[in-house]
């Protein structure tokens, strides 16, 4: 049987296609001024590598801020909802799963069977999300994938306002004004993401073993400094920007056999 | 995966007007009691001359990276036409985000004894509470008659609604921020303030308000209603007295003001003769700074 998970995130559309609960193919898209669209094209791409089509897919399952927008969407699943199924899916030992996207960062709470019992949701500061390392890169002038590695190199943080996006952006220029270190300011600016999120993971509780997943994964400076910051080393997936795809697929399997029933 | 393509800004949408002012039929001898105040706020700086207590002249100037820098400037251009120096200055006070970096100043002293003590110069001892809204925070402060702080609330670590917020917004949205106010009450009816403020969110916001088909107009005047709601919360938090005044560059934002009235059900107070005077609200830390100087200078001749 074949199933399909769509997440619709604010930066980035990611599909999973899914059969007997092992990943046939993945694709992502830029989700640009038209989600529906870009659902299309990473959708049909993610079949055309794996030789299949709309037709052939049992169930879709959308997630994801703009899942309402998706096409073919039997249903939906909320992002915890997703987050939980992956993070269980991928490592069966997950008890605290983090995703931290563009926009959102999110911290769940699991029980021994994958069930969420408690989640958290940073989604009103951008402080805390993909989008403040992206704003600190430009403000830096170093590419978004050269600024993790960079931070690596600091052994200090410098001092900079980095609560707020706009803000960091002017202190990150007048630091540079000032020919500071750009591994220390690229540092903290992970530092001050991490204390956000760590604080927000400390409300749950830091229960091993802690998946981290979202975009943000992606980012050797954020995991360094996520890691100093909780005193545990997360568990990262190889591809953590689709868990979220993955976990709507997986809903789609089991949402799927519920009905054949 | 493409990149999806970026279009650079040719005007610069957040660009305000810099300004110098000297006021007409004043002069001054060296018997008088001239002081000056230099606000550096974190977008603005702002200096102000007085002669014996009454405003005489005074620049604005954009903050640079530099807080000495433009303590300078702004000083410089407050001077210039008036035929003063620096050296015929009784005494400096500097004050805003950077008034420990104000080289000339014989003090530091905080914008918001400043702004009480400014506000309350410039429309008159009836003034209890001043919203100052500067580039980097908003400040509720409450004032007696004299323009002494009772107390005072601070939103700070947040862009929304700040200065620097709007003028990301105006950016955003290609709308001069001189004209935002104005524009965002060109719409038929008040639509509901946006969930969410987060100036770096806004991009994503206010393209999917645009793609549901709102125009310009109404997604300002929904972050505007969303910004003059977070301002009217703080007012009222740290407790409403009549007259309120509003201070700080975003005193000049009509559609944020007009919107603080109504939500809190109160009048600004207009500024009395103000055609005549074209006294500067955003100018206000200034004004308050230098009438400390007076004071202060006073002080040292007596004893």
């Amino acid at each position: 049987m074949i199933t399909v998970g769509m997440d619709l995130g604010t930066q980035r559309v990611k599909v999973v296609t899914l059969k007997d609960n092992v990943v046939l193919s993945r694709e992502q898209a830029f989700s640009g001024f038209d989600p529906t669209k870009a659902v299309e094209q990473a959708l049909e791409e993610a079949l055309k590598k794996v030789n299949l089509k709309t037709s052939d897919v049992a169930y879709f399952v959308a997630t994801g801020s703009a899942m309402d927008m998706a096409p073919h969407a039997n249903s939906t699943v909320s992002m915890m909802g997703a987050d939980a199924k992956a993070g269980f899916y991928l490592f069966p030992k997950a008890r605290t799963i983090i995703d931290v996207g563009a926009e959102e960062a999110r911290a769940i709470k699991c029980d021994g069977r994958g069930i969420m019992v408690d989640f958290i949701v940073n989604e009103r500061c951008a402080a805390g999300a993909g989008t403040f390392i992206e704003a600190m890169a430009r403000a830096l002038e170093v590419k978004l994938d050269e600024i993790g590695p960079l931070s690596l190199k600091a052994e200090r943080a410098s001092p900079i306002n980095a609560s707020c996006v706009i803000f960091g952006e002017s202190d990150v220029v007048s630091l540079i004004h000032r020919q500071e270190s750009k591994p220390e300011i690229a540092r903290a600016v992970f530092d001050a993401m991490a204390d956000r999120i760590s604080s927000m993971i400390h409300r749950l509780g830091v229960n091993p073993e802690v998946i981290l997943v979202g975009g943000v994964a992606r980012d050797v400076g954020f995991i360094a400094s996520l890691n100093r910051k909780l005193g545990v080393d997360v568990l990262i997936p190889e591809y953590p920007e689709f868990a979220g795809a993955l976990g709507a697929a997986l809903t789609a399997a089991s949402r799927a056999k519920e009905g054949q029933k | 995966m493409k990149e999806p393509s970026t279009i650079k800004n040719d005007i610069e949408f957040w660009r305000w007007r810099e300004y110098q002012r000297v006021m007409p039929d004043m002069k001054w001898t060296n018997k008088d009691v001239i002081t000056a105040g230099v606000d550096v706020g974190s977008v603005g700086s702002k200096a102000a001359i007085m002669i014996n207590g009454e405003a005489y002249s005074w620049g604005i100037t954009r903050t640079g990276s530099s807080s000495p820098e433009s303590a300078n400037k702004a000083l410089d251009w407050a001077l210039k036409g008036t035929g003063l120096k620096v050296s015929d200055l009784k005494y400096i006070v500097g004050t805003g985000y950077g008034r420990v970096n104000v080289p000339m100043a014989n003090k530091a002293i905080t914008e918001i004894a400043c702004h009480a003590k400014g506000a309350n110069y410039m429309w008159g001892p009836t003034v209890r509470t001043v919203l100052d809204v500067g580039g980097q925070d908003i400040k509720a402060i409450r004032s007696d008659e004299t323009g002494r702080v009772v107390s005072f609330l601070m939103n700070d670590k947040c862009a929304a609604g700040t200065g620097r917020g709007m003028e990301v917004f105006a950016d955003l949205l290609k709308i001069p921020i001189e004209e935002i106010g104005q524009i965002s009450l060109h719409v038929d009816e008040e639509p509901p303030p946006v969930s969410c403020t987060c100036v770096a969110f806004a991009k994503t916001e206010a393209m999917g308000l645009l793609r549901k088909g709102w125009s310009k107009e109404k997604v300002l005047a929904a972050y505007t209603r969303a910004m003059a709601v977070r301002m009217g919360n703080l007012i009222n938090r740290v407790g409403l007295e009549k007259e309120l005044v509003v201070t700080g560059g975003q005193s000049k934002n009509i559609g944020i003001v007009s919107r603080i009235e109504v939500i809190l059900g109160v009048k600004c107070l207009p500024m009395p003769n103000w055609r005549e005077s074209g006294l500067d609200p955003m100018v206000a830390g200034a004004f308050g700074a230098a009438l400390f100087g007076k004071a202060l200078y006073e002080k040292a001749q007596k004893t």
